[in-house]
């Protein structure tokens, strides 16, 4: 019993070329066969009554099923947020075959469909297999889909490439035996740059990939942060961990976490608090763990690290010089396509190249959201243009990572046609929201028309400019699934006595200055929320200093005039 | 109750005692309090242990090397102490006796269990240990380091064989 064919070495099957995700080969294949196999089975159980709704909850949820308000809402997994064309098509064929012809790109970089029937998901199962993707593990009390950079093997200032690690991470985190019924859910987030864009201390484990001065590869490790009820920034564990112990020392910290998790009350059950009430200790405790571990079992070998590396080498760049005429005369002659490209083009590694993020939040829509023919739209433009890649980024957007800035023009073209250039991408209308009360069987107050109406207020371009970066998060319960506390401007929907009321708070920031946004003062009724919003920014706009962002005055200049502004008797 | 060992049922030598019963001539499994209160030091039969999930392997490792057998307890089959419990006894002490898996276990979990160190599985009364085979069976593919027997060091995949 349990021994073992070793089969690492099998063939990788032929794929879309260049895009850079994880190619599966025969014996990933055959898992998730086997993966569709056992969840069918379960529902078998469940529907003869061999299972309780009780035992076979947590399952379907580490299938990524849940039951919510009107229907199954089915949570697809992307690994650390990269897919190729293929899969985005296959995806708009889902959202068009067994839902309402529309996907909801989350912050955890996955995608979710919010009217699926519990008889299809066996089919929708085997057509997410045929292009390599599946829902294991989006859901339920595991170690969840791992996070990453968006502009990861794009990004000038990166230092090393997080996918490489991400992909370890997924493998070692595939129905782990030991971490599949953990106290809560447990979410890791890598970054290999030294910008966080992946919201590090929001989450129950951060990673910075890292060189040292000999040119290794190490890791920093941050704990115990979260959002929800209790929103804690997590704290760094360890500087500096070796390559080759990354997972001895991720599963030191996962096993303290298993052994010691509070399991009686499931809001005190994350890592947070664990790593919050042990404060020191819970380092000690992870090191004294890590001590004792077989390292050699639990090496993580360089050729492995190697042969995954090989998945995300980068694409055949050309030569190419940077600002070509093109791209220039472009910018210069059309006023529109300059002022999306100031928001949506980003600097790229390679010369001659950008990164183009795509908003998903027009004006007055659902911030997330894109329709079939919007998805089979950005698949189009990857293959054209981006080596077939597209991301998903943690605040809901899409990005398209390695375009030639020649071809820049023709992208936007491709993306306004498409309904797709919403030149807002950081600015006030760019809104994280959570599905909230239209969809959501938690939420105890709705998010998205609040998104909406904020997003319509303030949906003169000169007059967003003008306010600049600032990232309003809305959720609709204490859940925080929209990172309400980590929004420069948060709001979080409560019930109130069968009202929806809205407590906003202010200077929160998910990234290298992350903090927890303090509370403003009562909260406010759902009609009065945008204008509270409204009055926020006047009051930003009458006090700022010249180059300051809404969060750097905020900073300056405290809680105090807010206030003052928002609750003075008129 | 039945008990499962290696897929199949197999006969349970073993009383659970409670702390206020007479100690039994058989093996028997006691509570922590009742072995460390008790002298046993005349005692030649087997001694058990049913581990509470909030006991730490640390706590009872004075006691590991008089013990031929420690229970394991998922009160929810969700708590998953157990597991941890099980892969530290193995892999940290060296407890080479009987891992029992007892309390809400699941088909499911049995895989999972076997790779965490667990050798044997209280079942409740008239279950199918065919139904925990199959389950077992299922998913063959591993990509992580657990106790599987011989098993490849680090990240590799690998096939395991049926239970």
């Amino acid at each position: 019993m349990n021994a073992y064919v070793d089969v690492t070495a099998l063939p990788a099957p032929a794929y879309p070329p260049h895009a850079r995700t994880y190619r599966y080969d025969e014996v990933d294949r055959e898992f998730l066969q086997e993966r569709i196999a056992e969840f069918s089975g379960q529902v078998e159980r469940r529907l003869a009554g061999a299972l309780t709704e009780d035992e076979f909850k947590p399952l379907r949820l580490m299938n990524g099923l849940y039951l919510q308000l009107h229907a199954y809402m089915y949570r697809i997994a992307i690994p650390y947020g990269i897919l190729n064309a293929t899969q985005l098509r296959q995806l708009a064929m889902i959202a068009r075959r067994w839902d309402r012809g529309f996907g909801h790109f989350t912050t955890r970089q996955n995608i979710q469909f919010n009217w699926t029937r519990l008889e299809d998901v066996p089919d929708i199962m085997r057509a997410l297999a045929d292009v390599d993707m599946h829902a294991i593990q989006t859901s339920g009390n595991c170690i969840r889909n791992t996070t990453t950079d968006e502009y990861a093997g794009a990004s000038p200032d990166e230092v090393a490439d997080p996918r490489v690690y991400a992909e370890i991470i997924r493998q070692w985190s595939t129905l782990h035996p030991e971490f599949t019924w953990l106290p809560r859910k447990f979410k890791i987030a890598i970054t290999g740059a030294p910008h966080d864009r992946v919201a590090l201390q929001a989450h129950d484990v951060g990673v910075v990939v890292r060189k040292n001065a000999a040119g290794e590869t190490g890791f920093e490790v941050w704990a115990g942060g979260g959002l929800g009820r209790t929103p804690v920034l997590a704290r760094k564990i360890r500087d500096w961990v070796g390559e080759d112990e990354f997972l001895a020392y991720l599963e030191a910290v996962l096993r303290v976490y298993n052994a010691l998790g509070n399991r009686d009350n499931i809001y005190k059950a994350r890592i947070k608090i664990l790593v919050r009430d042990l404060g020191d200790e819970f380092a000690e405790r992870v090191e004294a763990e890590f001590a004792r571990l077989p390292k050699r079992k639990y090496r993580l070998d360089p050729e492995i690290v190697d042969q995954i590396a090989s998945h995300f080498a980068p694409p055949p760049f050309a030569a190419l010089p940077d600002n070509p005429q093109a791209y220039a005369q472009a910018l210069d002659g059309n006023a529109e396509f300059a002022a999306w490209a100031k928001q949506s083009v980003r600097a790229h590694k390679a010369p001659g190249y950008a990164s183009v993020t795509i908003s998903l939040k027009p004006i007055g829509g659902i911030p997330g959201d894109a329709s079939a023919e919007q998805m089979e739209a950005v698949a189009t433009l990857a293959e054209r243009h981006s080596f077939g890649e597209i991301r998903v980024t943690h605040v809901q957007n899409l990005v398209l990572p390695h375009v030639r800035q020649e071809d820049l023009l023709a992208v936007w073209d491709g993306l306004r046609a498409a309904g797709l250039a919403t030149p807002n991408i950081g600015l006030i209308s760019d809104i994280i929201a959570c599905p909230g009360m239209d969809y959501c069987a938690l939420a105890t107050a709705r998010s998205i028309p609040v998104a909406q109406m904020i997003s319509e207020r303030f949906a003169s371009l000169d007059r967003q400019l003008d306010i600049g970066e600032c990232f309003i998060n809305i959720s609709g319960c204490i859940n925080a699934c929209g990172h309400h506390h980590v929004g420069h401007i948060g709001i979080l929907g409560v019930d109130k006595r069968g009202a929806e009321s809205y407590q906003i708070t202010l200077g929160g920031s998910a990234t290298n200055d992350a903090a927890i946004g303090e509370l403003v003062g009562p909260g406010f009724a759902y009609d009065a929320v945008t204008d509270a919003v409204e009055t926020i920014l006047r009051t930003y706009v009458a006090h700022r200093a010249a180059g300051e962002r809404f969060v750097d005055t905020y900073r300056r200049i405290g809680l105090a005039p807010f206030k003052e502004a928002l609750y003075a008797v008129a | 109750m039945p008990l499962l060992e290696d897929g199949r049922l197999v006969a349970d030598d073993w009383v659970t005692v409670a702390d206020d019963a007479p100690l039994p001539d058989p093996p028997a499994i006691l509570t922590l309090a009742r072995l460390r209160a008790e002298d046993l030091a005349g005692r030649n039969a087997p001694l058990g242990l049913a581990l509470d999930p909030a006991t730490q392997p640390e706590e009872i490792a004075d006691l590991l090397p008089r013990l031929s057998l420690v229970a394991v307890l998922l009160p929810k089959s969700k708590d998953g102490r157990a597991f941890t419990q099980a892969r530290s006894l193995r892999e940290h002490h060296g407890f080479q006796g009987e891992i029992r898996a007892t309390g809400h276990v699941l088909p499911d979990q049995y895989r999972m269990l076997l790779r965490c160190g667990v050798s044997t599985v209280q079942l409740p009364e008239g279950a199918d240990p065919a139904v925990w085979t199959r389950s077992a069976d299922l998913v063959d593919i591993a990509y992580q380091p657990a106790r599987d027997a011989g098993a490849p060091l680090g990240l590799r995949r690998r096939r395991l064989e049926r239970v």
